[in-house]
């Protein structure tokens, strides 16, 4: 039996659910934390279950399953009010349930701010479904036509008569389901809840601390594991001693981790687990092994001297990856050439909570509990590690104190697998803050070149973009190029009505594994596009924004033969439904510079930039101040986002405003550097966060209404922040600002 | 063996005495809210209370806490209704919800001393809690609709 919460927090008409995040047997709840026992469960096997997603009761209790992760983006709060809408349910009435990873839901992977923008009729279409049967029985039951009955209010309705779901719910299942094509999605006048700012339904469990998240869960004889992890890529243990590690109290097992192969994907990391009965054991235990590390080739890597190397490459021409016009020719020409280097280092994810997962394994199955974004490949990773059928494999997902990609990778989670079985205990592996900024799969560390051709007007003739950066792909196989999937974010989809433009991808080599952060490549090619904007603007003496809008170009639908490509993979979506509109960019670009002020600025040092990523359109404003230690601050942030339908406005506006604080946290601090192979940073006071008195006075989020098809949410709002922010910077102390973060430039 | 005070509850706890508070807390007894982010008391998300006053139970040894009240965020209320929990959910602040416990019992401890804070108290009070989803805004807003201060 489930454990539910039910937990209502005074004066709040808030009647969600927090759901299960785990099986009942586990235990981390406190005295002071309800367990309800719930008879839904049992309930279960009666009634309708049209599908995976949506159960109703005979006593009317409709559960919901969300199957996506939650990471703060909100989507608990989002998906199931969607179905419960679409379903026809009392929004109060709804159980959500937390899947655990099982491919019968689909896609599960919480990435790519994909889970409404890539669902959102599918979603739809299987709550349709159950309400399609509800229907059918009703009209049975009355012997009408089911054309004249309308499901609202967790009823079938027949003029005033009503028939309540749980009446029908019995009936309902045992009808065949329906094909596909003959169950309608409601117009969207009917949906009554959705499309407005919704209740955050986990709000009352996170605000009393019953929220479980990856490191809460508890399973009777569970050791902690700490791992010494290769302190480079690539590196293995040369010989260790764990006599002393063995002799501190508590640690029960020292096991060696097995070594990952190259290409690294998502295997454990290798090195020596030390296993303990609590994290402390663990850790003075780990501490006390004494390794000698093989560190490897990647031990040569530098920072200071890969940024040389990225320099170098993008100062030769490289392969193009789009082309139009004449760009050699143009740039001869020009009556003035524009060119400046961007530099972007690695970004480290850091999540407040650093990975965690618990995993048990007995004749010859596994079940985890992770605070992952993938359940899937969590079950696959463990699967493989263990020489089992995926089948064989349980993934509960809890919640995910922050995550942001990070968390989309199983390593931890088949450390965790392979330590169960090794220990013949449960085991949870938990990694530490330092742990998590060593073993990170970082944003790619990224140079550009870009260059532009004027003609005597100062109208651009010619634009050259070379980007160098060691792509994902590095981490699942050998390469030093770019994927076309890595270059739409911001190479090949930029909407620029310039009548010769080139793009080219120089190679640059991983020496770290490389993995994708809340936007990913959008965050360095939107920080130089945006800023490169800027000083075009500067060297013609114009205004920024009148220049951006130049360059961008008049109202259209961007073809490929106008971006100089033969195909784009835009975000998997198709062209025709989501094409690159410069109509809804100019858009948010009007709309942001008019909340600003922008015409108005007077003395106010305001920075301007747009990106369209994720199908989504947002542009920022930001304004920057001077603080008494002469130091810079942001002090105020406009935001306005274009992102077609948004189902819940409340979290959607809610992401806005986060991204502009991890925005600006890349802009200010961000930057995981190397040395000998060895990430220099170890804590949130090398690795910085921007903290509450530096965040702006106000935020203004802008989110344009729209019946559009769903862009992103998560991740589209961070890449306009920091070339904002960098730009506010020129207007204010004329400084240009061509690398991240701001810190190394000493302003911050 | 040590003796503790958790949420007006007396709680005996054989421990090796310099493990964390935290882990006290966590594992032994069971109370998960106070969270373990950087364990150098940096971030904040491990705040709790020890007789009314605000540490970082990460970097404090259980045998600090001995025979001392020590309040977590589930015992700052029987039932969530605190003031500040009040307006966290009215004004929807959490995001992923990691550090919002400890953010919460940072200002509830502010509250206690400075019931009508001033921006730069708030500031002030409240730096050395880290938020990586960016809820500074709306926490912000919160800690004054729970003084019954306006927002703005």
């Amino acid at each position: 039996m489930p454990l539910t919460r039910r937990q209502f927090v005074g004066g709040l008409a808030l009647s969600f659910v927090a759901g299960r995040a785990f099986a009942d047997e586990p235990t981390g709840a406190s005295p002071g934390k309800p367990k309800v026992a719930d008879a839904t469960e049992k309930a279960q096997a009666k009634g309708l279950k049209a599908n995976v997603f949506v159960h109703v009761a005979p006593d009317g209790q409709a559960t919901i399953v969300c199957h996506r992760s939650e990471m703060g983006q909100g989507v608990r709060s989002t998906i199931p009010a969607l179905l419960a809408d679409e379903l026809g349910a009392d929004p109060l009435r709804i159980r959500i349930e937390q899947a655990d990873g099982d491919k019968r839901y689909g896609d599960q992977n919480t990435d790519g701010s994909n889970s409404i923008r890539g669902e959102f009729e599918e979603l739809r279409q299987a709550a349709a479904t159950a309400r399609t049967m509800l229907v059918a029985a009703a009209a049975k039951r009355w012997k009408v036509s089911p054309g004249a009955l309308i499901a609202r209010d967790h009823a079938v309705w027949n003029g005033t008569h009503k028939l309540g779901f749980g009446e029908l719910a019995d009936a309902a299942g045992k009808l065949p389901v329906p094909k596909p094509e003959a169950v309608k999605l409601r117009p969207r006048s009917e949906l009554r809840h959705v499309f407005k700012p919704l209740p955050l339904v986990d709000g009352p469990a996170i605000v009393n601390g019953s929220a479980q998240f990856g490191a809460d869960v508890k399973l009777p004889g569970m050791l902690i594991a700490a791992i010494a992890r290769p302190p480079v890529v690539g590196g293995k243990v040369a010989r260790y001693d764990a006599k002393q590690a063995l002799a501190v109290p508590g640690v029960k097992q020292v096991i060696e981790m097995p070594q990952p192969k190259a290409p690294y994907a998502f295997q454990p990391w290798g090195g020596i687990a030390v296993l303990a009965e609590n994290t402390w054991a663990a850790m003075r235990g780990r501490a006390a092994l004494e390794i000698e590390w093989d560190n490897g080739p990647n031990a040569t890597y530098d920072s200071d001297a890969y940024r040389q190397a990225l320099s170098a490459s993008v100062h030769a021409p490289g392969t193009p990856a789009r082309n139009v016009g004449d760009v050699d020719g143009a740039l001869a020409k020009a009556a003035k050439v524009i060119e400046a280097e961007y530099h972007v280092p690695h970004l480290a994810h850091v999540s407040m909570e650093p990975p965690a997962a618990l995993a048990r394994y007995s004749d010859g199955a596994c079940e985890v509990w992770a605070c992952t974004q993938n359940p899937q490949d969590a079950q696959k990773e463990a699967a493989r590690v263990l020489g089992i059928g995926e089948d064989k494999v349980t993934c509960h997902v809890t919640f995910l104190g922050g995550a942001f990609g990070r968390k989309s990778k199983a390593d931890f989670v088949s450390e965790a697998a392979f330590l169960a079985r090794a220990a013949k205990r449960p085991v949870r592996v938990q990694w530490s803050r330092d742990d998590d900024l060593h073993h990170d799969y970082y944003n790619a560390v990224n140079t550009q070149l870009l260059t532009a051709g004027l003609d005597p007007a100062g109208k651009v003739i010619a634009w050259r973009q070379r980007t160098a950066f060691p792509p994902i792909g590095s981490t699942f196989s050998p390469t030093r190029r770019p994927s076309a999937g890595d270059l739409q974010q911001g190479v090949t989809d930029l909407p620029l009505a310039i009548p010769n433009v080139r793009a080219e991808t120089c190679e640059a080599e991983a020496h770290v594994r490389i993995g994708w952060l809340r936007s990913v490549y959008n965050i360095f090619h939107a920080f130089s596009w945006g800023s490169f904007v800027d000083e075009i603007a500067q060297a013609r003496k114009a205004d920024p924004r009148d220049v951006l809008l130049e360059i961008v170009g008049p109202p259209r639908i961007v073809s490929l033969l106008e971006l100089g490509v033969s195909q784009l993979r835009n975000y998997g979506a198709p062209l025709d439904k989501h094409p690159i509109d410069t109509a809804r960019l100019r858009n948010v670009i009007d709309r942001v510079t008019q909340a600003a002020r922008w015409s108005d600025r007077g003395g106010r040092a305001l920075g301007l930039a747009a990106h369209r990523s994720f199908l989504t359109y947002v542009a920022v404003v930001a304004s920057v101040v001077k603080s008494g230690s002469g130091r810079i601050a942001v002090d105020e942030v406009w935001l306005a986002c274009d992102a077609g339908t948004i189902v819940n406005l409340e979290r959607a506006r809610a992401q806005m405003e986060g991204a502009v604080l991890f925005g600006m946290s890349h802009a200010f601090y961000g930057g995981a550097t190397m040395k000998g192979g060895v990430t220099e940073q170890t804590t949130f006071r090398d690795y910085r966060l921007v903290r509450m008195g530096q965040a702006p006075r106000r935020i203004h989020v802008d989110l344009v209404t729209s019946e559009g098809p769903p862009g992103g949410i998560g991740e589209p709002g961070v890449p306009p922040v920091a070339p904002a922010i960098a730009n506010a910077v020129f207007a204010l102390t004329g400084e240009r600002i061509r690398q991240l973060p701001l810190m190394r430039a000493g302003i911050v | 063996m040590i003796r503790l005070r958790v949420n007006d509850e007396h709680r005996e706890l054989e421990v090796e005495p310099r493990r964390t508070l935290v882990e006290a807390l966590r594992l032994d007894l069971g109370l998960t809210g106070a969270k373990e982010a950087c364990g150098m008391g940096n971030c904040g998300a491990c705040t709790v209370h020890l007789d009314g006053e605000v540490v970082r139970s990460c970097v404090t040894p259980v045998r600090r806490a001995a025979g001392r009240a020590i309040t977590t965020i589930e015992g700052l209320s029987p039932d969530g209704s605190h003031p500040l929990q009040r307006a966290w959910c009215e004004l929807a602040v959490p995001q992923c919800g990691f550090c919002q416990a400890g953010q919460i019992m940072t200002a509830a401890a502010l509250l206690a001393q400075n019931p009508k804070p001033k921006d730069a108290d708030i500031d002030h009070s409240m730096a050395g809690n880290l938020c990586r989803c960016g809820t500074y805004g709306r926490i912000r807003a919160a800690i004054k609709r729970a003084a019954g201060m306006p927002e703005e």
